[in-house]
């Protein structure tokens, strides 16, 4: 892993996109296939699962390094990173080491990352003593972010796309491709990975990339004419591509997890399909011609086999909006208006679950924002504009496929309590909970960590530190002074929230200076927006 | 029984009754002791100043010359009210000392800011016996341990000599006051180019050279001439220049910093360094309970930053130890 390592700090050393698409590069081209094919599996995102638990992981740090264990947790609060805290905590290997010689990158993780699933705790915990005793601190680094999840170093998997393209002298959309589902780190899939155009196949469980569509930031007039645009609304449930090829219904999301078994009503009616059929379209949870909130679908994700309870509560349907493959052919390159005619056709022979929804009539730009108004009304998040011309594109590309969402709902809330963030945040108290006013109590309602400018961020730590009221853990409690104005996606009743609400994607607008605690929301200003 | 304290938190400092001065206060006062030229010891408006005969051109250099400045020799006693303060070196920066109080209720030492590695701009920490030890506890947590300087200075040559063969400027933030000119002296054994410097940084450098520092030749960025790019120059700047204007005369240039703090990745990646070097003038963990056991100290108690941590290590290996907030003393925020 020799290369590796130099691999990643020759990555973390830069900020500028270019050189760390060299250093990617000359990495892929220098290493052997079974070790840049893990290398392509963990800077993808990609990660092993349930080999070392985070509380596991602090227990061996205290035991390794002989610190109390609640200086291992003071540690790990100030660096903000379990695995970099282990490696900076245990003592360096000594000069006796210094003649041993890095295992190759497939080694360690085939011979010593993975058969850590199996193992017992005692053997578990002498395995991974074994290499903290070996592994100099950026090689410990790194073995530990493999041994705990995923390992984040400041690439995205678009960038080793493209990296892969380059080498392989593709189109970064074909390498795409071929990184979708359940891709293997073997040699053999990585060098398929750098075939040339033409050669190679996809696995039938292959899904595309997915086409996403961008905010819509200028009013849609700026798009030019609107006969050339289709509207349609933006559905409010869980993207996903309905594979049917070789006799088999393969059901991808957007996160590239299979959720073969969750849908069954869905994979019931795919089965009518003709082989080499794929086609994109939102999961939601909906009854005669109603979507149902999106609250309803959770109770859904989460279930691998639901029970008939459950598939009678929250029942589900496919809503298709593109067709991508028809008869094993690809029909991406193919205008918009082309694969929706297909569609129509090829939907015939599927089931009522799988269905397509008509476009959003509108005459000219002038009627749309008053049909976008009324999405809350009809549950759905907004309006899609495409192109009728637009080809099926690879990953967000501006230009031909915009989102216009309706403005989000907003609340007033006091910063109550504050932690301490990870990664880039590490050591900032960027972490927060809000409240409302309930009765005399201020009564937590959200989480967020996000929307504020650096300098605010900074300014708030400093105030956190000086303001503190409780410790509990990491998390402090503050003196209720200070207000934000938090913006939302939807609400829902919760019994696990104190408040008895939750909300959907809440983040910081901005910092309301002018407002006092006071002058903050109260509980039932929020209950009045559940539409139950 | 524990005889009562001879100094307590106060002017964001620490105040001696008994001898009627402060060590490092934030308010202006009377009579201070101070322990080195940093802006978090040393502030202008008190009375009266004594500090190391060393530390005097510093010291001027940074807070004037309005007041009295009583210069002392390392190591030789004199008295202030009822108590015999001695100062010695304390390696963190040029002229820092530490302060050892003695006194009818036994003998308190003050640390200021200390480090033990050595460093060729001071003289070396030097130990002595005292009951009660006052630690800085910049770097007070385990996680912090510094890799030998010998060991940054070749990082840092490396990273020069890459951005030299890139032909890119190589612009290294460092404190004005120490940092600077410790990277100075311990590059001036391996280099001998021309360094360029921001000008906060030159009144300190000057007066380094002045008290015969050896260090690498310098010039002022705004020296030279229009249009130079200092492709493959070294370009020494203090954090505050990061981001700022100042930094488009430096066009493609890799941004490094030297700090205790770059031993933390997050710290790097937050402020968007290019390459982080750890080079501490504070003491790291192990350094700081070595003093402890140096000083033979019966209490410790720890001041400036992260001190809790260290306190509670202490007191789990049966020591008497507690953590006092200094800044609180200041009141208001």
């Amino acid at each position: 892993m020799q290369r590796f390592v130099a691999l990643f700090e020759s990555l973390d050393r830069t900020t500028k996109t270019n050189a760390k698409l060299e250093a990617l590069v000359a990495y892929f081209r220098a290493a052997e296939p079974a070790d840049a094919a893990w290398a392509v599996y963990f800077l993808t995102g990609q990660r092993l699962k349930r080999l070392v638990g985070t509380r596991e992981l602090r227990e061996w740090t205290a035991e390794f390094s002989g610190l109390p264990p609640w200086l291992v947790e003071d540690s790990y609060e100030h660096v903000g990173d379990l695995a970099e805290t282990m490696a900076l905590l245990a003592p360096e290997p000594g000069p006796a080491t210094d003649t041993f010689a890095l295992p190759r990158l497939h080694e360690l993780v085939e011979a010593k990352i993975r058969p850590l699933s199996g193992m017992q705790d005692d053997a578990r915990k002498a395995s991974v003593f074994e290499q903290w005793r070996q592994l100099p601190v950026t090689a410990r680094f790194l073995y530990n972010k493999m041994i705990t999840g995923a390992l984040r170093v400041g690439v995205s998997k678009r960038l080793v796309t493209r990296a892969l393209a380059q080498l392989a002298g593709v189109d970064p959309g074909l390498t795409a491709h071929r990184l979708m589902g359940d891709w293997q780190p073997t040699p053999e899939s990585y060098r398929s990975l750098l075939l040339a155009e033409g050669e190679g196949g996809h696995d039938h469980a292959t899904p595309y990339p997915f086409f996403l569509a961008s905010p819509l930031e200028d009013p849609p007039e700026t798009l030019g004419p609107a006969s050339q645009w289709r509207a349609e609304w933006k559905w409010d449930g869980i993207r996903a591509q309905l594979i049917r090829r070789s006799g088999e219904t393969i059901l991808w999301s957007r996160g590239e997890e299979r959720l073969d078994g969750r849908f069954p009503e869905i994979e019931h009616a795919a089965a009518g399909l003709p082989d080499g059929t794929v086609i994109d379209g939102e999961i939601m949870a909906w009854r005669g011609q109603t979507p149902l909130p999106f609250s309803l679908l959770q109770t859904r994700i989460g279930r691998k086999k639901p029970g008939a309870k459950t598939l009678e509560n929250a029942p589900a349907v496919l809503i298709a909006f593109d067709l991508l493959e028809v008869e094993g052919r690809d029909l991406r390159p193919r205008p918009l208006r082309e694969r929706l005619e297909l569609l129509l056709d090829v939907v015939e022979a599927a089931g009522p679950e799988v269905r397509t929804s008509e476009a959003v009539a509108f005459d000219d730009w002038n009627a749309l924002p008053e049909l976008r108004a009324s999405s809350r009304a009809r549950g759905v998040e907004g309006l899609m504009l495409k192109h009728v011309d637009s080809s099926y594109q690879v990953g967000r590309r501006r230009g031909d496929w915009w989102k216009w969402k309706v403005r989000p709902y907003t609340f007033d809330g006091v910063l109550l309590y504050a932690q301490p963030g990870h990664g880039r945040r590490s050591g900032l108290f960027t972490d927060y909970t809000f409240a409302v006013h309930a009765g005399d109590e201020l009564v937590p309602v959200a989480k967020a960590y996000s929307g504020l400018k650096q300098a605010e961020i900074d300014e708030l730590d400093r105030w956190i530190r000086n303001h503190t009221r409780e410790r509990f853990g990491p998390v402090r409690s503050v003196e209720p002074m200070h207000v934000f104005e938090l913006a939302f996606e939807g609400i829902a009743r919760s019994k696990r929230h104190k408040s008895g609400i939750a909300l959907r994607f809440p983040r910081i607008h901005r910092w309301r200076r002018d407002l006092a605690v006071d002058d903050a929301d109260r509980l039932a200003d929020l209950e009045r927006l559940i539409g139950d | 029984m524990n005889p009562p304290n001879l100094l307590l938190p106060d002017a964001g400092g620490l105040y001696c009754p008994a001898g009627d001065f402060w060590i490092d206060p934030l308010k202006p006062v009377d009579r201070a002791i101070t322990t080195h030229a940093h802006a978090d010891h040393a502030r202008s408006g008190s009375g009266d100043y004594h500090t190391a005969t060393d530390n005097l051109p510093v010291l001027a250099t940074r807070i004037g010359e309005a007041a009295p400045h009583h210069g002392h020799d390392w190591g030789r006693p004199f008295d202030l009210g009822d108590v015999r303060v001695t100062l010695f070196p304390a390696g963190h920066i040029f002229g820092s000392s530490w302060v050892r109080i003695e006194s009818d209720h036994g003998t308190w030492g003050v640390s200021g800011d200390f480090k033990r590695a050595p460093d060729p701009t001071c003289a070396a920490f030097r130990p002595a016996p005292v009951d009660v030890w006052l630690t800085e506890c910049t770097f007070g947590l385990p996680v912090y341990r510094w890799p030998s300087p010998a060991q940054v200075v070749d990082e840092i040559l490396d990273w020069w000599r890459e951005c030299r063969a890139a032909g890119r400027p190589a612009v290294l933030f460092c404190y004005a006051l120490g940092k600077a000119q410790r990277l100075l002296a311990e590059l001036s054994r391996h280099a001998d180019e021309t360094v360029w410097l921001h000008g906060a940084m030159r009144p300190l450098v000057d007066a380094y050279r002045e008290a015969g520092v050896e260090m690498l030749p310098t010039r002022l960025v705004s020296e030279a001439p229009k249009g130079v790019k200092f492709a493959g120059e070294l370009v020494l700047a203090p954090p505050s220049a990061a981001g700022s204007t100042w930094m488009r005369r430096f066009p493609g240039h890799s941004a490094g910093f030297v700090s205790g703090w770059m031993r933390i990745r997050g710290n790097r990646r937050r402020r968007g360094y290019d390459r982080g070097f750890v080079m501490s003038d504070h003491a790291d963990w192990p350094a700081l309970l070595e003093t402890v056991s140096d000083m033979g100290a019966r209490r410790v108690i720890t001041i400036h930053g992260n001190g809790e941590a260290l306190a509670g290590y202490l007191r789990d290996q049966a020591m008497a130890a507690e953590s006092w907030n200094l800044r609180a003393s200041l009141g208001g925020s």
